[in-house]
Parts: structure tokens; C-alpha cells; sequence
């Protein structure tokens, strides 16, 4: 116990300081407070406060869908707020959900790291008053209020072969590049594919399925065994940011560089390069920004009460225009987004 | 509840000089504790909604694991050792949970047996420290690696989401008529549990002699390496238990539930005053650093601040509470030195704890 008055009194004086300058500098210039505390909630009319939860911070797609749900809360006049952990681990969301139900915010707009483990959380924060939009990754049905789903299995099964026969004139052989051949999402958008090239695309042949385990170096070395296996093939399609990123590498230090047609799904950033020297054409994917936009809206929605989440609800979202929610409170952001040489600058996800 | 820490050798005479109340007043512990009034104070008068009984109600529910952990935590620092496996332990025990439920075992039998998976992880981690005789920061670290492995490898990337109601509604339950969670309960009894151990037992002085020097306790009949596998295998026990109900809270078992734990709980136990160096702390400082780190991002989070700020915030804490007291310790080796130099004693041997 030698000399512990002295060690605690300036231990207390240091960190009483620490803390007092940290709240003072932080808590008091936080929006929101600084004012009386209230008896949470804000009385009886609905407060446009938007918070956006993503699932984690410092992750440039959602910072795309962060300024996407941020212009769409000035244009209706709510305010905003974005917070959010640093790990994208399955609780860790939790707190924050938490604390925007504490702060009584009108609507919550979360991709979810865990179907489940944030539910029971949403759920208090619902009985609170919380309107509860997920947009990107869903929980399960009963927790939210709506989801906003970036795209359908058929949509994009069909905008990649519409891109890919239109690249290669409607005429020639064609492969797939995936990801692993047990992949759920990319086996269903295979499928669809396929009937749709034998439905309406009857002189191109789909010659081989490759899977490239999402893995860099391996969907590179399935590119090149593809184009020596088949000195006939007109074009790859890739249904994975992964693939089309390792194949769009490959054809760009190749011989077949601007003969073989390649697209698929692919986020702007990665394939900025391929589209500029020529590799690629158009790609697909959604626009991030429009989804966390349709997200405010639909969250500004149920907070006015013009929606409630029923079937067959419909609302406006600004310049995107009228939607309507379809089956287990979905509503589907549309066709998904071509991204080309013409409008890939303005991308940075 | 004073802070009874070991006999210090005969160097504390000038401690005595002051009058008890201010040993009592003036210790870390008590810092840390008027810090954490102070934090509830300030945020209570500027931060909006904190004052909500569902402030108390999150707070509690959310920092109740490692509040659990950092008990056999703060002990086995106090032998200078460190258990870092114990967020490893959380998730094992999570994935057992979950997967004897689903294969419709009786909850009750399946948290049971997911706190006897715990306790052997911890019994496991004693063996290699103490029959074994490897250090602990090595063993646990390599077990923190092998249980997390272990439990993912159990689990893959899926997760149980299935419990029995009326135990997840019991594990989010508030006592009735409070918003205080009904875990409390549990934490309390463990909490007066090891308080009377440590402050009030012979086995708890003897912790603190380990700590401060292995050998001198041995001398003494201490059975250095009994001790400390018991710490271990209750600090495996609570992990364990703390798993259960980590799962229930969230209703969701997983193999990478509680990731980093392991460093919350250490970073609270050392800003309650435990030495990492061993041989010294108290669990009332323990518990006031876990519940001022968790009001702390509490408070900083309902006024809307982002959580980089608030880690960092969390980290100047602990740095500055930690060199502040080391700082005064040299500073008062200084002093004293000098004045030993004065009056012509040139053995004024004081080497603060």
C-alpha cells in the first residue's frame, strides 16, 4: 500500500481529467444532447430521424449506401446519423441498435451481420417505436418492418445474358466462370441463365461451367485453362466480384485481350482498369447509392405511416419513383445496374 | 470493503502516518470508482436519454460476460499470470450449447455440459502452465487459437438460432420491477464469492504472495502450482458459464461469438488497478473498470459519437490511469532516495508496488 495516496490522487486528477476533456470535447458537441434529458421517445408525432447501420464502418460500399440514404433524408427533410462498429462480427451491431432505440429514432436502416443474432434487439427497439428498414443483407422476416432487396435471382441472371450475347453478337460459344460449385445464390443464377440463353438465345452455346472457389489465383489459372481448352470461345461470364476481377487480369496481359468478351458482376472499383484499357465493356451489379436512397424512403414512409409494410403498400422514393412492397415485406430496388466506360467515374465502391 | 492487499515488507511506515480513512480514499480503486461517478454524473446532466432505466437495463445485459471473466481474471493477474483463451472458452461453449439443443437435449443438461466443456478447456490450460511449467502467456495464446478452432471447426459458418423460450426470455429478464437483468444475480453471489476469497481468506493472501514473489511463497508452504491451476480451471468454469449465456442473450450459438473478449476483460482489469506485474488489485477497482468502460461507451454512443473515437477514448483511459500511477511510483522512488541520501542512509530500500 506504500505511497497509493499520493499514486491515487494524481491518478484521479489525470484520468478525471481524460474523461471530463473526452465527454466535454465529444458528448456536449454530440448532436442531440446537451439538452435536458427527456422521457426517451419525442411525445406523440413521428420524428424523421434516420439512423443507417451498416455492417461495419469504413467499408467504401457502404459508404455508397450511406450518401445514397443521406441525400434521400435532405431531400424529405429528416435528419441523419450513421454509426456502426469497426468489426462486421454478428453482435456487434447489437449495441447500436440499442442505443438508437434509447435515443428514440424514428427509423432504423441496418444490414444485417446475423439473421438472428440482432433480432431480439430490433425487436425491442420496434416496441419501442422504431421503424425498422434492413436493406442488403435481411434478418429473418419477423424482425423488421421492410426489406429492401438490391435485386431477384431473375434479374440478374438476365441482364448478364443480355450483356454477354449482346457483346458477342448473339452467336458462339460462352463459359461461366463462378464461385464454388456448391455456391446457393450463384448455382440459382446459373440455372436461370441457362434457360434463358436456351429460351431466347438459341445460337449460343454454353460450353462449360468452371468454379474458381472466389479464390484470385485460382479463378486466374480456370481463365486460362478455359481460353486454351476452347480456342473458339467468344466470351466468359463471371457471377462473382472475385472471378470477373481474376479473369478481367488475365485477359487484360493476354493475347485474347478485346477478342473475348467479359462480364458479369463486378463493383467499379475492381474493374475501373479492365473497362478503361478495353478488357471489358459493361459489367452488372446494383447501385449501392440507390438502394440506401429507396431504404430512407421507405424508412421516412413508415414513420409518416403512409405505409404500414402490408402487401401491396405503395410509396414514393424521391427521383426513383413510385414502389410498391411485394411478398414477406420486400421491396425490390429494380433491374440491376450496368456499369460501363460512360458512368463508371462516377463510381467509388 | 477496503482494499486489504498483502503485508507489504517494512518500507509502509509512511503510509501509517496518514490516518485510515485516507489509505481507504486515496487507493486506485477508489479513483477509479469516483471516475465512474463522476462519468455517470456528467453524462447524466448532458447526455440526452441517458438517464432512461433502459440505460441501466443494456448496460448491464451487455457487460455481464465480461463483468463474469474479469472475476478468476482479476486473481490470476494477481499470481502474474494472464488467461487469454477465455473469449475462445465463450465461443466452445457456445457451439456446445447449441448443438446438444439441437440435438434435443435438455437445455439445462446442454448448458451444464457446456460449462464441464469450459471448466476441462481451463483444466486443460492449468495442466500446461503448472505440470507442464510452460508460461501462461505462451499456453494461452496458443489455446486461444486452438479452442476458437476448435469451435468454428464445430460449427462452420452456420448458426444455431433454436433455444427454448422461456431460458433466452429468462436470460434478457429484468428482476421484477427494476431494470436491473436478472444475470446480476449470478454475477453478485460469484462477485461476494471471490471478493471474500481474495480480501478475507488465507488463500487469497496467498495469491498476492505469488505474485509478488513465486519463490518466497513456496518457501512459505504455499503450493504455488495447486493455486494456480485452480484459477485456471475456475476461470475455464466461468467462461464456460458466461458462454451459455452469451448464447441465450443473443440466441444465436457460434464459433466466433465473443471474438476479442478476452482483451476487454484484461483492459478492465488493469484499469481497476490490477498490476500486470502481479501482486497487487482488488476486485471492487475491477468491477468499477468494467462498468466505467462500459458506461463510458455507453454515454459516448447515445451522444452520437462513432465508435473509433470511443475506442480511442477507452485506450487513453486506461494509458493514462496506468503511467499516472507508475509515474508517481518512480517519482516517489526518486524522493525517497534523496532523502535517504540526505540524512545519510544511503539503504533507503523502497521499491514500490
Amino acid at each position: 500500500m506504500f505511497g497509493l495516496q499520493r499514486k491515487g490522487r494524481v491518478a484521479l486528477a489525470a484520468a478525471a481529467l481524460t474523461v471530463g476533456v473526452a465527454l466535454v470535447a465529444t458528448g456536449c458537441a454530440g448532436g442531440g444532447s446537451g439538452g435536458e434529458a427527456t422521457d426517451g421517445g419525442d411525445g406523440g408525432d413521428a420524428s424523421l430521424s434516420i439512423t443507417m447501420l451498416p455492417k461495419n464502418l469504413g467499408n467504401p460500399y457502404f459508404d455508397t449506401s450511406t450518401g445514397g440514404a443521406e441525400l434521400a433524408t435532405e431531400e424529405f427533410g429528416g435528419t441523419f446519423e450513421e454509426v456502426g462498429p469497426t468489426e462486421a462480427t454478428p453482435t456487434s451491431q447489437v449495441q447500436y441498435i440499442q442505443t438508437a432505440a434509447q435515443q428514440g429514432a424514428g427509423g432504423l436502416i441496418v444490414s444485417a451481420n446475423d439473421p438472428e443474432a440482432i433480432c431480439d434487439a430490433l425487436d425491442e427497439a420496434r416496441s419501442a417505436g422504431v421503424k425498422v428498414v434492413t436493406f442488403d443483407s435481411d434478418t429473418n422476416p419477423d424482425c423488421r418492418d421492410l426489406f429492401i432487396n438490391q435485386a431477384t435471382a431473375e434479374g440478374i441472371a438476365k441482364v448478364q445474358v443480355d450483356l454477354i450475347t449482346e457483346q458477342i453478337g448473339d452467336e458462339g460459344q460462352i463459359a461461366i466462370l463462378s464461385a464454388s460449385a456448391n455456391a446457393t445464390n450463384q448455382n440459382a443464377w446459373i440455372e436461370m441463365m441457362e434457360e434463358e440463353l436456351a429460351a431466347n438465345h438459341p445460337n449460343v452455346e454454353l460450353v462449360e461451367v468452371v468454379y474458381g472457389d472466389d479464390d484470385d489465383q485460382t479463378s486466374f489459372d480456370k481463365t486460362a485453362a478455359l481460353l486454351q481448352t476452347y480456342p473458339e470461345l467468344k466470351g466468359i461470364v463471371s457471377p462473382t466480384t472475385v472471378g470477373i476481377a481474376a479473369a478481367a487480369r488475365y485477359l487484360s496481359t493476354s493475347e485474347y485481350k478485346g477478342q473475348v468478351a467479359l462480364t458479369g458482376l463486378g463493383t467499379p472499383n475492381q474493374m475501373r482498369e479492365y473497362v478503361e484499357d478495353g478488357t471489358v465493356t459493361a459489367f452488372a451489379l446494383w447501385n449501392p447509392a440507390d438502394l440506401g436512397y429507396l431504404a430512407a424512403y421507405a424508412a421516412q414512409a413508415l414513420i409518416t405511416g403512409e405505409i404500414t409494410g402490408e402487401e401491396g403498400d405503395t410509396f414514393e422514393a424521391g427521383e426513383l419513383g413510385t414502389f410498391e412492397v411485394g411478398p414477406d415485406a420486400g421491396v425490390l430496388l429494380g433491374d440491376p445496374y450496368e456499369f460501363n466506360a460512360d458512368n463508371i467515374g462516377d463510381f467509388d465502391f | 470493503m477496503t482494499a486489504l492487499t498483502d503485508a507489504a515488507p517494512a518500507r509502509t511506515y509512511k503510509a501509517h502516518a496518514k490516518p485510515a480513512w485516507r489509505r481507504v480514499l486515496l487507493t486506485r480503486e477508489s479513483a477509479i470508482i469516483a471516475i465512474l461517478i463522476l462519468v455517470i454524473v456528467v453524462a447524466l446532466a448532458t447526455v440526452r436519454n441517458f438517464d432512461s432505466p433502459l440505460t441501466v437495463t443494456y448496460l448491464l445485459r451487455d457487460i455481464a460476460p465480461i463483468l463474469l471473466i474479469a472475476l478468476p481474471m482479476t486473481l490470476i493477474i494477481i499470481t502474474e499470470e494472464i488467461d487469454l483463451s477465455v473469449a475462445s472458452i465463450v465461443g466452445l461453449s457456445s457451439v456446445m450449447t447449441g448443438i446438444l439443443t439441437q440435438a434435443g437435449v435438455p437445455f439445462p443438461l446442454a448448458a451444464l455440459v457446456a460449462v464441464l466443456v469450459g471448466t476441462i478447456a481451463g483444466a486443460f490450460n492449468g495442466f500446461l502452465i503448472t505440470v507442464v511449467g510452460l508460461p501462461s502467456l505462451a499456453v494461452t495464446i496458443g489455446t486461444l487459437a486452438l479452442f476458437r478452432g476448435i469451435a468454428v471447426g464445430l460449427l462452420g459458418t452456420t448458426a444455431i438460432t433454436e433455444f427454448p423460450e422461456e431460458w433466452t426470455d429468462l436470460a434478457k429478464a429484468n428482476l421484477p420491477g427494476t431494470p436491473i437483468p436478472m444475470i446480476m444475480i449470478p454475477f453478485v453471489v460469484l462477485a461476494i464469492i471471490f471478493a471474500v476469497v481474495l480480501h478475507f481468506t488465507p488463500f487469497g493472501r496467498s495469491l498476492y504472495a505469488i505474485g509478488l514473489s513465486k519463490e518466497a511463497a513456496a518457501f512459505s508452504g504455499i503450493d504455488v502450482g495447486r493455486t494456480k491451476f485452480l484459477l485456471f480451471v475456475v476461470s475455464g468454469a466461468v467462461s464456460g458459464f458466461a458462454g451459455v449465456y452469451f448464447t441465450l442473450l443473443y440466441s444465436n450459438a457460434r464459433g466466433d461469438n465473443a471474438m476479442g473478449m478476452e482483451l476487454q476483460v484484461i483492459a478492465a482489469v488493469l484499469l481497476g488497478g490490477v498490476s500486470i506485474f502481479g501482486g497487487r488489485g482488488a476486485l471492487h477497482g475491477v468491477i468499477a473498470g468494467v462498468l466505467l468502460i462500459g458506461t463510458l461507451g455507453s454515454a459516448l454512443r447515445l451522444a452520437s459519437v462513432s465508435s473509433d473515437i470511443i475506442n480511442v477514448i477507452t485506450g487513453l483511459l486506461l494509458i493514462v490511469s496506468v503511467v499516472s500511477s507508475s509515474l508517481l511510483a518512480w517519482l516517489q522512488v526518486r524522493r525517497a532516495s534523496a532523502i535517504g541520501k540526505r540524512k545519510g542512509r544511503a539503504d533507503a530500500s523502497s521499491d514500490p508496488s
